[in-house]
């Protein structure tokens, strides 16, 4: 893991009574997302996340599908990121490496830096690789871990490589029908207020936003997985 | 009326055939089942011919794949059922539809689907969001009989539109629309991709052109050139034809026109009454459709635009119908007669001294210059100012085999005109191109720079030769 200095984010979506940047406190963060093959250690040390163990109200029936068995990877490559995992797997996986999942202020926060800036929202070019990163075709075989350039903060893949999962992802506050999400009714999932998005340019963003409001906890995707964070002890 | 008269009512319509339906103010009851059958566009489902609506299970899946969006150029596309426009569908008014979205597993994103055609929040987006590899099921009755678009309504919700999203659900008056020989499905649509038009590689969206409303591609049916040569729309002379135009936007209002014919009938943006008689153009708004019917007198190629015309010329715009049949004389003649037309008088003017002789090109300079002129004048509308040809409508003359072997030939196809297949470059054409009016000495001077130009290395075409040409028929 690295250090991510504390910092503010200019969030997308908030409530009128919300501070349009949150503040996000210095935070451990890992450099890449969770492997088959760490998450093939931590199922074999927890038998009742294997595959044919896992309770369905915990995971969808694509729970590491693409898994040979319950213990062999098989044409899954341990150094991919790990996939078709639950949101409650991911959280077990988290405590066991005693750790957590990031939030998704952290997250975005992070995903904000370009290789050269803290934030890097103000530069269109970067904006505008991120959203061709997210917007690459999918389907065929994930790439490796590790292969991207670090950004500011020594992390990779962020952008592109799989979505990731965040503690908080069900806050997001987009619902399916994206155009009501800037009702006045609709607060309790949008909390935009009138405006609804602080930032109409940032489609990335929108993109994300849109993905983690149509997950559930139990659902587990082929593009899904998740990275683990640390929080810093406070300062004495 | 009670359930017993009702049900004896029914009976008494099925004892004594259809007719005695359109005597009757409420429509029966829903009773059965049945899947719908989908098709890509240009096709049409057939038309319903029950008399009672159903329930119809409508299954259609989201993809995001890498396809064809012009000649050389990719671009990833979201799809309703893996091709954009996607899948046409078609129900009777009254039916109550159940409606599967799948998503599939590869997808990125997750998707939803708002149809115009339901009354109820989002239009069904709402309740059919659905992540990728999962799927939603919604029901809803198609209460209001009309040509709706449908799209894809997750944010952000243009970018989702942009990328292919879209197409047209039909909701069939119960009365049924009048029989026609031919119906075909036409989806306008706009692409903003980071290169320009006909950049060649996969390219990516270009969300500031989007925001700008400055499209690279306007096309019918999802790619150039996707109504175009051998997959032109056809009929026969005579036939009745029927277009359901959808345009998905997301941003330009279409002006549809279909050129050397008149919309006999329209209903204006999609709605049940045939509103208006021999029009020649049509708006069709994003986001909404148009139907349009006429009846094909002549035979021939008829282009389909949008008459916002340097999106037909330049971006893409452009769909054929073919017809085949009898030609018509008295309908269309062709050209009858090509006279001198003097506007000061009748007789031929001498102009004393006898008039200049225009300049002849001494040199191959010279001609080059000459011919550029006359190319821009009366070519390059078509073959584009740098040759380069229009994809599925007007062959290249930059590198052209077809052009480059036959100097003879090429000479031609100026004087005479050209018409019917032939094959530049591996590609097949079918399209008419007029005879030009020009001296030998013009037609030489314009082969010569088109010879010349772009990387060509044809020889210098002399006037004498043009002259054997032409004598020799």
């Amino acid at each position: 893991m690295v250090k991510v200095e504390g910092g503010t984010y200019g969030a997308l979506y908030r409530a009128p009574d919300e501070p349009s940047r949150i503040s996000v406190d210095a935070f451990l963060m890992a450099v890449d997302p969770v492997t088959n093959q760490q998450f093939l250690d931590f199922v074999m040390e927890n038998p009742k996340w294997r595959r044919s163990n896992v309770s369905p109200l915990f995971a969808s029936e694509a729970y590491l599908h693409h898994w040979a068995s319950d213990s062999t990877l098989g044409v899954a490559h341990p150094e991919q990121p790990v996939t078709n995992v639950s949101w409650f797997a991911a959280q077990a996986y988290a405590r066991w490496a005693d750790a957590r999942l990031p939030t998704v202020a952290e997250w975005e926060y992070v995903a904000g830096a370009s290789s050269t800036s803290a934030d890097g929202r103000s530069d269109p070019e970067f904006l505008a690789g991120v959203l061709s990163a997210t917007n690459a075709p999918g389907g065929g075989p994930l790439g490796l871990t590790g292969n991207s350039p670090a950004n500011y903060w020594g992390i990779r893949d962020m952008h592109g490589l799989v979505w990731e999962w965040t503690s908080d992802f069900n806050s997001a506050l987009v619902t399916g029908e994206s155009r009501g999400d800037s009702g006045l009714d609709r607060k309790l999932f949008c909390g935009a207020g009138v405006i609804g998005a602080s930032d109409f340019t940032d489609y990335a963003a929108f993109l994300r936003f849109s993905y983690r409001g149509g997950l559930s906890a139990s659902y587990a995707g082929s593009r899904l997985g998740f990275r683990i964070a640390r929080s810093l002890p406070p300062p004495s | 009326m009670n359930r017993s008269t009702f049900t004896s009512f029914v009976l008494l319509i099925l004892v004594s055939g259809s007719f005695l339906l359109t005597g009757c103010q409420s429509d029966p009851q829903i009773s059965g089942e049945e899947q719908a059958v989908l098709t890509y566009a240009p096709a049409v489902p057939a038309a319903i011919t029950r008399n009672h609506p159903t329930k119809v299970i409508i299954e259609l899946e989201t993809t995001e794949e890498v396809k064809r969006l012009a000649d050389g150029v990719e671009y990833t596309f979201w799809t309703f059922g893996g091709e954009v426009p996607g899948k046409f569908i078609r129900v009777r008014e009254g039916d109550f539809v159940e409606f599967h979205l799948n998503n599939h597993p590869d997808s990125k994103m997750p998707h939803n689907i708002d149809l115009h055609a339901v009354t109820g929040p989002g239009g069904g987006a709402a309740s059919s969001f659905t992540a990728p590899g999962t799927g939603s099921t919604f029901s809803f009755t198609a209460a209001n009989p009309g040509l709706y678009v449908y799209h894809c309504a997750t944010a952000p919700v243009g970018m989702h539109v942009a990328n292919g999203m879209y197409g047209l659900i039909l909701v069939e008056p119960k009365e049924g629309l009048p029989p026609v020989d031919k119906e075909y499905y036409v989806m306008q649509s706009e692409f903003y991709t980071g290169g320009e038009y006909g950049e060649p590689g996969l390219q990516p969206f270009d969300m500031q052109k989007a925001v700008d409303e400055d499209a690279d591609y306007v096309v019918f049916n999802g790619s150039v050139g996707a109504m175009t040569g051998d997959n032109a729309i056809t009929a026969e002379v005579g036939d009745r034809v029927r277009l359901y135009i959808g345009n998905g936007g997301p941003n330009l209002v279409s002006s549809f026109h279909v050129i050397g014919e008149i919309f006999d009938l329209v209903y204006t943006e999609g709605g049940t009454v045939a509103n208006q008689e021999n029009v020649q153009t049509t708006l069709v708004p994003a986001g909404g459709s148009a139907m349009v019917e006429f009846t094909v007198d002549v035979p021939g190629t008829f282009i389909l635009v949008d008459h916002s015309i340097f999106r037909a010329f330049n971006k893409g715009a452009l769909g054929m119908l073919t017809v085949t049949g009898e030609e018509d004389l008295d309908m269309y003649s062709g050209k009858q007669e090509e006279t001198v037309y003097l506007p000061e008088g009748g007789a031929i003017q001498e102009i004393p001294g006898g008039a200049p002789e225009p300049p002849t090109a001494q040199t191959i300079a010279e001609r080059m210059d000459a011919g550029a002129r006359i190319y821009a004048a009366n070519c390059a509308a078509c073959h584009q100012p740098e040759g380069q040809g229009l994809a599925g409508a007007f062959p290249p003359l930059a590198g052209s085999d077809y052009l480059l072997e036959d100097t003879d030939r090429a000479i031609r196809a100026l004087i005479n005109g050209l018409s019917g297949p032939i094959t530049v470059n591996g590609v097949d054409y079918n399209g008419v191109m007029p005879a030009v009016r020009l001296s030998d000495e013009e037609v030489a001077n314009v082969l010569t720079f088109i010879n010349k130009s772009w990387g060509n290395d044809g020889a210098e075409v002399t006037p004498s030769t043009v002259t054997r040409v032409r004598s020799s028929h």
